[in-house]
């Protein structure tokens, strides 16, 4: 007995530390000493823990993270026009860097510590990384063929067990493409053939031979969901359900009363320890992060009408919708979507491919960042505009612009830096430069609203993790390596590799 | 009834007003202007009756029209080049699509210039964009047409990979222009379209090989029935594997008077493509050419044009591992006409062509080269010099005058003018945008406002 009672607490204590919020009942009742409760719930206390990998609770990061950064150094980044991602433009400013974080951000007279390596970016312009919330890369790499197209587990309309990361191929030439042009996170998500196409992960953009060398420390998991043609269209087409809209609305609905139930089961067992325990769902342990907050809903949406309904889902079983994707329409519903503080994750370009894409127009992005609280984001969805997202600001920008909105760059700058930073529950961490801060930091040739910009270097967590002048900054994945053209530069081809 | 009258009224007042302005004299002064071959600073285009008078230094003749362009660019229209504008409206409505054609004994005879919309929503954006004239293609497998959005690819069927070809030809390109009115066609019939590599091969039947072969057969049969013509309609000659139709539409790729199109992506595709050419007398444009720049100087020797995409620096496939964002850069230096595309078959992003051309110039191509990638050498390479794409005295009156640097995102075309003809500047798309501009959350419904 006396073996029992020591076990049993001292491992449910530990399962608190490693499961946090979400076994916060279960904490609550065990205690770290070994007196007996008062009200006879010591039963509880005293059975045997579940078999490894059956309580849900017990280890919610079982793919933990092994990033760890790149070779860093302390430095100070003088001279250049920095964009802060939060709405600051400062000229001549200095970025001060040290131990992998922001630790400073000023004008000219920023003073700089003792020891810091002095980068010149006078002439230059100087952001944060920039965050691609809605990338493929690893799931869908180069090359695009049969064996390689990992991206949507198209066998049943709701996946939400599968996680993009376990089929990231970190050896994608993409990522680097990405880097080259200023990407230092993404958001590797699921397909949208289901109405629940899985977990999403966030990375970071550095080369790594396995998945967990990528991972985002301490970032929340998104949810793929997707509204509208392409869950019905794929069921549809196989004469199952959904087929419809109102099919693909009773599947979320039947997901989330899923959800509830088995939540209350295991909340239940935990309570009253009586009978088995719930046999462990990996596709509802996804539904109910969406329900404790701990996942974050990354909804494929493209009409208003939609979206409106998924809101009301949402209500109707209480969570948050963190951001929509491909928000074509977001822009008619964009003081809705402010007063909901739902981020719209947008392309400007992108439009008429079929019919819930109909209605893009290039001012989306600047008519949902017009609204106090709007979260204006810029997605690429894509491995060649993952690489321009700074093109496609400067094209928002432009039709913002146009019908005579006076936004300035500085601010512009934040629909792919901080705002995608919220959109992926991030900005505490990352997306501007401000002191504390990761130090993700892109230093541009020029104006980075110039389609002549281009990403001179690029640093992860204070790591120089791509350098437009220097092949030992340039990474290829083993992929590239070998391959036709490898290797050889022609002769007036002296810029970076890509 | 008053009702009525009052929109006979407003169309018969906007049908004179089209016509009325292309005759007008106009003279557009003190801007940059880029003419497609040369640049001019505080130069004057002259245009009238549809075409461009004359392109200089001087003052606007008495009596003209100005328009101010200080501190603003005047270029020509932009060229879209492997388009499908006007012939596909909304890329996944199957039967909105004009470009793609699976019907056997119509292939090569395919001629997409008789499913060609003026009233297409697609051409006001894209002339918003500042492109003026296309070059409008058939959808081909290996080509770019089709939407390639990745969450769709693994299952939707669309995009270039889904399209399969019956025939190894997919029938011949036509040119537009994108004014408003009612007749876009400028030329049907301007080239063929063949695909090669991966693509080409799927159509033979699965092997590089296969196609070659089948390709020298085809043109064997052509050069036949060609000759055997009188024999053929009395059926005194061996049955032939293409209809006649077909049949006749590839005589003049037979005898190298059209050029054809031909798809293709690595380099020693390029190679056996450029030797066949030469073999068979065949005049041909390379397009896609992602690998090019690894046999840059045997496409310059062979005197062929390339129309590419300088942003392709991904291996889609295992037949373009070697892309480069320097391909357009590396061809133009060792000689090669290059014309710049825009993106997913240049229909609904034809707009992105300025884009694509700045990102060349930012990867080693010249400026004034990437300019001709979008204006004179389209024109060239689609035998048309001189005619448009250009601003010089009896081209097309093509002219756009844009608020700055026209390869930059941040610039506007602020006015537009296609055969003289001065274009609304407004597109479906702006009419959307301008009704939710203050949030549709009026007392009023959305659709109360126009």
């Amino acid at each position: 007995m006396t073996v029992n009672r020591l076990r049993g607490p001292s491992l449910a204590a530990l399962a608190c530390v490693l499961a946090g919020a979400m076994a916060l009942s279960a904490c609550a009742t065990t205690g770290g000493d070994d007196t007996p409760a008062a009200d006879g719930s010591s039963d509880a206390e005293a059975r045997e823990p579940l078999a490894r990998g059956l309580d849900y609770a017990a280890n919610p990061d079982p793919f933990p993270s092994t990033y760890r950064g790149l070779p860093r150094e302390n430095m100070a980044i003088l001279g250049g026009t920095v964009f802060d991602g939060a709405g600051r433009r400062i000229e001549n400013g200095v970025v001060i860097v040290t131990d992998g974080r922001v630790a400073a951000v000023g004008g000219a007279s920023t003073p700089i510590p003792a020891g810091h390596r002095r980068v010149d970016a006078a002439g230059r312009f100087v952001t944060p990384g920039i965050i691609d919330t809605h990338s493929h890369l690893g799931v869908y790499p180069s090359p695009g063929v049969q064996g390689m197209s990992d991206g949507n587990e198209a066998t049943q309309p709701n996946t939400a067990e599968v996680w993009a990361e376990h089929s990231i191929w970190p050896q994608d030439p993409g990522f680097n493409a990405a880097r080259a042009g200023g990407v230092t996170t993404l958001q590797i998500l699921p397909g949208s053939a289901n109405l629940f196409g899985g977990r999403g992960v966030t990375v970071r953009n550095v080369p790594s031979v396995t998945m967990q060398g990528m991972k985002m420390p301490g970032a929340p998991y998104g949810l793929k969901m997707a509204c509208g043609e392409n869950p019905s269209r794929v069921y549809g087409g196989r004469n199952s359900s959904p087929a419809t809209g109102m099919g693909n609305v009773a599947g979320y609905r039947a997901a989330f009363i899923a959800a509830r139930e088995y939540k209350a089961k295991w909340d239940k067992w935990r309570e009253d320890g009586e009978g088995s325990p719930p046999t462990r769902n990996l596709e509802l342990e996804t539904l109910v992060g969406v329900l404790d907050g701990s996942v974050l809903i990354q909804n494929h949406c493209y009409r208003a009408d939609e979206m409106a309904v998924m809101i009301d889902i949402a209500r109707e079983f209480g969570y948050r919708i963190t951001a929509f994707h491909h928000a074509v329409e977001a822009y008619k519903v964009a003081p809705l979507l402010a007063r909901e503080g739902i981020c719209a994750d947008m392309w400007t370009g992108w439009w008429g491919f079929k019919m819930e894409a109909l209605d893009g127009v290039e001012a989306n992005v600047a008519l949902v960042d017009a609204p106090p609280g709007g979260c204006a984001v810029i997605h690429s969805d894509d491995a060649e505009l993952t690489q321009r997202l700074n093109q496609e600001a400067a094209a928002a920008l432009a039709a913002g612009r146009r019908i005579g909105m006076a936004i300035p760059e500085e601010r512009a700058i934040g629909w792919i830096t901080l705002n995608p930073a919220k959109s992926l529950g991030i900005a505490d961490q990352t997306g501007s430069l401000e002191a504390g801060k990761r130090a993700d930091v892109v230093i541009w040739s020029a104006n980075p609203f110039s389609v002549y910009a281009r990403a001179d270097q690029v640093f992860i967590d204070g790591g120089l993790a791509f350098d437009r002048f220097n092949p030992a900054y340039q990474p290829v994945s083993d992929f590239e390596l070998g391959q036709p053209g490898y290797g050889v530069s022609a002769a007036n081809v002296t810029q970076g590799a890509r | 009834m008053r009702l009525r009258t009052l929109i006979l009224a407003a169309a018969s007042v906007a049908v004179l007003a089209g016509p009325a302005l292309a005759q007008e004299l106009t003279a557009i002064t003190g801007g940059r202007v880029l003419t497609g071959a040369s640049v001019i600073e505080n130069g004057t285009v002259v245009i009238q009756n549809g075409r461009v008078v004359s392109v200089g230094t001087g003052a606007a003749p008495s009596g003209a029209r100005v328009i101010d362009a200080r501190g603003k660019v005047v270029a020509p229209g932009f060229v879209a080049v492997d388009s499908g504008l006007g012939g596909s409206e909304i890329s996944s409505v199957g039967d909105s699509d004009d470009l793609t054609n699976g019907a056997n004994s119509i292939s090569a005879s395919f001629d997409v210039s008789y499913g060609l919309d003026p009233w297409s929503f697609t051409l006001p954006v894209a002339r918003l964009g500042g492109i003026t004239r296309a070059i409008v293609v058939p959808n081909h497998p290996g080509g770019s047409g089709g939407h390639n959005h990745q969450d769709d690819s693994d299952f939707a069927g669309v995009g270039d990979g889904g399209f399969q070809s019956p025939s190894l030809f997919a029938g011949q390109a036509a040119i537009i222009h994108l004014a408003e009115g009612t007749d876009i066609l400028v030329k049907p019939r301007v080239a063929m379209v063949a695909p090669f590599g991966e693509a080409g091969a799927g159509v033979a039947g699965g092997a590089r090989g296969a196609e070659f072969v089948q390709f020298k057969e085809t043109l064997a049969e052509v050069r036949l029935y060609a000759r055997n013509r009188a024999a053929y309609d009395r059926a005194g000659l061996r049955d032939l594997s293409l209809s006649r139709a077909d049949l006749e539409a590839l005589i003049p790729v037979s005898n190298g008077t059209m050029p054809l199109i031909v798809t293709v992506h690595r380099a020693a595709d390029i190679l056996q493509v450029l030797r066949l050419a030469r073999e068979e007398g065949v005049k041909i444009i390379l397009d896609g050419a992602e690998e090019g720049w690894l046999v840059a100087d045997q496409i310059a020797d062979a005197g062929v044009p390339v129309l590419l995409n300088p942003i392709s620096n991904l291996p889609g496939s295992i037949e373009t591992r070697a892309t480069r964002m320097q391909n357009a850069a590396v061809l133009d230096a060792a000689g090669v006409t290059i014309a710049i595309k825009g993106n997913e078959g240049s229909i609904h992003r034809a707009r992105e062509t300025r884009y694509n051309a700045g990102n060349a110039v930012s990867h080693g191509l010249s400026y004034e080269s990437a300019i001709e990638a979008i204006t004179v050498n389209p024109a060239r390479i689609f035998g048309m010099a001189g005619q448009f794409g250009e601003l010089r005295p009896g081209a097309a009156a093509d002219v756009v005058v844009w608020s700055g640097d026209p390869l930059e995102p941040l610039s506007i075309a602020e006015t537009i003018f296609i055969n003289g003809q001065e274009q609304a500047p407004t597109s479906r798309q702006f009419l959307l945008r301008d009704r939710y501009a203050r949030g549709g959350e009026g007392p009023m419904p959305p659709a109360y406002s126009r």
